[in-house]
């Protein structure tokens, strides 16, 4: 049995994860129009190679990578380009988007899959994960081609495939783990041959028996690890350390400690464009919170409005205070329920009353439990002190920009202060003025 | 769905049950051993200086609130804890003008001149202690024994031949109201740890020092640990968050420190007692404990191939 060490600090918020964890994901139909925006990932926004009035099948190719790092997006569905204009989107601005009118013929586009995808060269595998469109599905969203290409030279001991799924509430990963471990191995399995990883690590947090065993039943030679429940357990540092001991650097990444770590659900996605010849063009949503009538886990086509995926998930239980996009830790907080599902849309979350609490703040009483469960080991009080009376300079030395903005000072913190919003502040402060030439 | 008011705050989006309320109260809640002890020990005596020294607070609190045009913010118990702490650290038999005027300096100068909560570097109760005593010091001296009113010295003027084991552990002793009973702020101390509310590296520091340097002095460690305020201090005193260090290593420094100074000032001082100055020296080194014990970054300081 692999030893596997803590990370930092850490909390164990009510994970309200019964709602969906035993239910199926649910194909959900393509509603009659799709929106799909042009940024769907961290980067460049792609560049649309089709035009308003343009037939399109679905799988095909609507929007090439905007450059080095960034990652074309595919139609969802077959039908008619209706426009390209901007549309809300989750980030809370309107992002320019292709928006198509489904003719529910679900035409597909020619594909050409391999039934033996292992078999390719490493070139062929990182050209497949490229145009197939494939980004980083735990939320992140930075192009899977890139990160799977460190510098020459870099020797990869470790491929860590991340199936925590830490933030309370969400089960898209659980059920896919569950549902699709075929899937997620051999995408493990070709990420792991264009890195040249030594070994291949599959982690889950112990709170899902019934992903553990399904992957573990489709392993073989991988090792699937049980991970204590603990948020942020799935944080790209975090699991690294938990796994492996070791730490990257400040300000680094993780190929240079030898590790690259990829989401469940990117690896299915690898598995799906390799095998099936399919791009990414669906994902897992889960649809939960005290508001949503029927919570679910849907397969859901990327450029599904919000406002659909809760009509389809019974609709609005009783008025709903706040709707997230993502998980009640980091998520964001929307206003407009138009916003589409993305390459990163891992689950909405719609709060009932007093459920998602934003109450009045009190003075801190140093009580340190926002140093205690801090992942970065970083003094969120004195750093949220700091941005409140921008002193940027202190809050540089004492580590701002080290912070995941995980949440778990705000989470705990007895005063109910908001120590990430001003950590936040004195992070864009620290980046903005070390821009401005001097 | 289209009149949806949806509230847009930032993220994270749920919080932890715990407040600074339920804090105040834990600690009222782990303060209630003791309290029962000294109304069993001092009697009428006892109610009289708790509900006195809890007036007094609150009053004074509501008060500065008031005159700082700040909300008024008593219901967060934090001045009812500072103001049954002074009346657990004072003589039974004290003038009552004596123990309110514990608590008004206590919210006054220890306090809210600072800022108000969180803002003081210096535990409330104990400035209202050092305070009384050097104001009041035949009054702040005199001891009554345990259901008697008859005067007496405390077992750290007698010295340690004439005072016996169970009797302070139990609390039949003359001394401080919450003071005397090791048996009841045990049980309290391990109520607030399991709430969380207490870091036991604090009390463990206090008690390593003052054992050690006991042992080194050749003195009886028992004696010291449980006659005197060390046991109350080291529990309810010292680990006060506003005025003891945030950092873990730094929490062992502050405790070891208290205990260094007790000893210093009950061998060599000339106090019987030195738990009121050991703490507050402390508190005011808490800031540089702070910044001496940063912990190590993640990240930083790491040696990884570029």
């Amino acid at each position: 049995m692999r030893r596997v060490r803590s990370f930092f600090g850490g909390i164990h918020p009510h994970d309200a994860k019964k709602r969906t964890t035993g239910t199926p994901i649910r194909e959900l139909p393509a509603p009659d129009t799709l929106v799909v925006p042009l940024r769907q990932h961290a980067g460049l926004e792609a560049k649309p190679v089709v035009a308003k009035g343009d037939e399109v099948l679905k799988g095909q190719l609507l929007a090439e990578a905007g450059g080095a790092i960034s990652a074309p997006v595919h139609s969802p569905v077959s039908g008619k380009v209706r426009a390209i204009e901007p549309r809300a989107h989750e980030s809370g601005r309107s992002v320019t988007a292709i928006v198509i009118e489904n003719d529910h013929n679900d035409t597909w586009v020619e594909t050409k899959g391999h039934p033996d995808p292992v078999q390719l060269d490493v070139k062929a595998i990182l050209k497949g994960i490229k145009e197939a469109g494939i980004v980083g599905m735990g939320g992140a969203g930075f192009p899977t081609a890139v990160k799977l290409s460190p510098p020459k030279g870099t020797t990869i001991d470790y491929l860590l495939i991340n199936g925590c799924e830490c933030e309370p509430y969400l089960t898209s990963d659980d059920r896919l783990m569950v549902e699709h471990a075929e899937e997620i191995i051999l995408g493990a399995r070709l990420m792991a041959k264009v890195l040249g990883a030594r070994s291949i690590l599959v982690a889950v947090e112990d709170n899902k028996p019934e992903a553990l065993a399904s992957l573990r039943a489709k392993a073989g030679n991988i090792e699937v690890v049980s991970v204590p429940t603990k948020y942020p357990q799935g944080g790209e540092k975090q699991l690294i350390q938990a796994l492996t001991g070791r730490e990257v650097r400040s300000n680094g990444l993780p190929y240079q400690v030898g590790t690259v770590v990829q989401n469940v659900g990117t690896a299915w996605a690898v598995a799906l464009a390799l095998r099936d010849g399919k791009p990414l063009i669906a994902r897992v949503v889960t649809v939960t919170g005290a508001a949503i009538g029927e919570p679910q886990n849907f397969m859901a086509p990327l450029g599904t409005t919000m406002e659909y995926l809760i009509e389809a998930a019974g609709g609005f239980a009783v008025t709903p205070e706040k709707v997230v996009v993502g998980g009640p830790m980091t998520g964001g907080a929307q206003f407009d329920l138009q916003a589409p599902v993305t390459k990163t849309t891992v689950g909405v979350v719609a709060f009932g009353e007093g459920e998602s609490r934003t109450p009045d703040s009190s003075p801190c009483i140093k009580c340190a439990r926002c140093v205690d469960v801090c992942p970065a080991n970083l003094l969120p009080l004195k750093l949220e002190a700091f941005g409140m009376n921008e002193r940027w300079d202190d809050a540089h030395d004492y580590g701002a920009l080290d912070c995941i903005e995980c949440g778990a000072c705000t989470y705990i913190c007895p005063a109910k202060r908001p120590l990430l919003q001003y950590i936040r502040f004195a992070k864009m402060e620290i980046i903005a003025r070390d821009k401005k030439p001097s | 769905m289209d009149d949806l008011k949806l509230i847009v705050a930032p993220s994270p989006h749920i919080r932890d049950i715990d407040t600074t309320e339920k804090f105040m109260f834990g600690v009222v809640a782990a303060l209630l051993p003791v309290m029962a002890a000294s109304i069993y020990f001092f009697g009428w005596n006892a109610v009289r200086v708790l509900l006195l020294g809890a007036a007094g607070a609150i009053a004074t609190e509501a008060i500065f609130q008031r005159l700082r045009k700040q909300p008024i913010r008593i219901g967060d118990g934090s001045a009812l804890v500072t103001g049954l702490l002074v009346g657990l650290i004072v003589p039974p038999s004290l003038p009552s003008i004596m123990v309110v005027l514990g608590s008004v300096f206590a919210i006054a100068i220890g306090k809210q001149v600072f800022g108000g909560l969180g803002q003081n570097p210096f535990n409330p109760a104990l400035v209202g202690r050092a305070i009384l005593t050097a104001s009041f010091a035949g009054a702040m001296t005199t001891w009554t024994k345990p259901f008697d009113v008859v005067t007496t010295a405390t077992p750290l003027v007698v010295g340690e031949a004439a005072s016996r084991v169970p009797d302070l552990f139990f609390g039949s002793v003359a001394g401080s109201l919450g003071e005397t009973s090791a048996l009841a702020i045990f049980l309290g101390g391990l109520y607030l740890f399991y709430r969380g509310y207490l870091d036991y590296r604090i009390p463990l520091g206090v008690f390593a020092s003052v054992i050690v340097i006991s042992l080194l002095t050749g003195q009886d460690p028992v004696f010291h640990l449980l006659a005197g305020s060390v046991l109350f201090g080291a529990v309810f005193m010292a680990t006060d968050p506003v005025t003891s260090p945030i950092t873990k290593p730094g929490r062992w420094i502050f405790g070891i420190g208290i205990g260094l100074f007790i000893m210093l000032i009950r061998i060599w001082g000339s106090y019987p007692e030195g738990v009121t100055f050991a703490i507050l020296l402390m508190n005011a080194a808490t800031p540089l404990i702070n910044r001496w014990t940063r912990p190590r970054i993640y990240g930083q300081g790491v040696k990884t191939s570029e």
